[in-house]
């Protein structure tokens, strides 16, 4: 049963140049079998052109309880934002 | 486990797919062109055993297998329609041909069973589907030639998949290492079969459309002893081979597939979705 196997996070980079992205998770025996369901899941439809899968449980999690302390205080940081140059029309993906 | 004679069913299984209704078969008693059978033998394996993988769809054993089990099945479905649509009507010949008109080997319409057994049939079909792809490239014939170099890609991916959980499953637990090799009894005496070169496919053979797969049954041999080593599993002692699909000679199990697989277009003939 799939309850027996871990889960893992996959990640699809949809075309060269671009980061990989995490899109859903697959259970699997194993780490080759795991490749094989998120191909099969998640790149059926030329969704990407590279895969990574990664052990659910070996993703480190922050604590929703410090959500507060973690990441409020950016939210008065508007100097932060890199808002105030002009981006070249040649610069993709930003 | 109780395996039966297809050889002694065949019977049946006519008699189950003449009640049908009494359509005119498409290629009844009609010497085929080389290249035609040629088209119909693999054209009806991608059909059969993409229809039988396709019976999984909703009961796979987990969620991910069911949808990997639908994506083999509609592969094979979708080099069916290429293939039966060359070599005529893609739709007349699939859904309003009855058994004896059927080319397909036998090992494709065997029953799934459980999921090892289904996976033993997808490892010996694939992996022999996939050397006579890699050839098919070198073929005379510009349409297979076109059709190989896209259908290898895909079954190098089912060879591999089969290769894969046979070996998990046979070096599994010790009831995952069972079902697989019984899964193999089943299937094993169908492989003979492939290798077969009967009149029809000698001609094609001559006529540079087909490769002869004696040339690559060593290389096959080799291949399957390769991943049941890494699987920890036996190869089945060799039985009397059982032949015959090609020439329309098919088990029991090919009159029931068809049953349902045809019924819609046949009680239905002008049904359009």
């Amino acid at each position: 049963m799939s309850s027996d196997w871990p889960l893992w996070e996959v990640f699809v980079r949809s075309k060269g140049g671009l980061a990989h992205r995490h899109v859903g998770s697959v259970h699997a025996p194993d780490a080759e079998l795991a490749l094989a369901h998120a191909r099969d899941t998640y790149t059926r439809r030329l969704e990407g052109v590279s895969l990574w899968v990664v052990p659910s449980a070996e993703i480190v999690a922050s604590d929703p309880d410090q959500a507060g302390e973690l990441f409020e205080p950016a939210e008065s940081k508007i100097y932060r934002h890199p808002t105030f140059y002009d981006i070249p029309d040649e610069v993709k993906h930003i | 486990m109780t395996v039966r004679s297809p050889a002694k069913a065949g019977a049946q299984g006519v008699a189950t797919a003449a009640l049908a209704r009494s359509w005119a078969p498409a290629f009844a008693g009609e010497q085929l062109d080389p290249r035609t059978d040629f088209l119909l033998r693999i054209g009806d394996d991608a059909l059969i055993l993409g229809q039988r993988v396709g019976e999984w769809c909703g009961h796979g054993p987990v969620l991910e297998v069911d949808i990997s089990l639908a994506n083999l099945a509609l592969d094979q479905i979708g080099q069916a329609t290429l293939l039966l649509g060359e070599a005529g009507d893609g739709d007349q010949l699939a859904f309003h041909r009855d058994v004896l008109d059927f080319r397909n080997c036998l090992l494709v319409e065997q029953p799934n069973g459980d999921f090892a057994q289904t996976m033993a049939r997808h490892l010996l079909y694939t992996t022999w589907q996939h050397l006579l792809l890699q050839r098919l490239q070198e073929s005379s014939d510009q349409f297979l030639r076109e059709f190989a170099h896209k259908a290898v890609k895909e079954i190098a991916y089912h060879r591999e998949l089969a290769s894969d959980w046979t070996i998990r499953l046979g070096d599994g637990t010790e009831e995952s290492a069972r079902r697989m090799a019984e899964g193999l009894d089943w299937m094993w005496r169908f492989v003979p079969e492939l290798f077969e070169v009967d009149e029809g496919l000698q001609a094609a053979i001559d006529a540079g459309i087909a490769p002869d797969p004696r040339g690559f049954e060593d290389e096959y041999r080799a291949a399957i002893a390769a991943v049941l080593e890494q699987a920890q599993l036996e190869a089945p002692a060799d039985q009397r081979p059982i032949l015959g699909g090609r020439r329309g000679h098919h088990s029991e199990h090919l009159g029931h597939l068809l049953a349902v697989m045809q019924f819609l277009p046949r009680t239905y003939p002008d049904a359009t979705w």
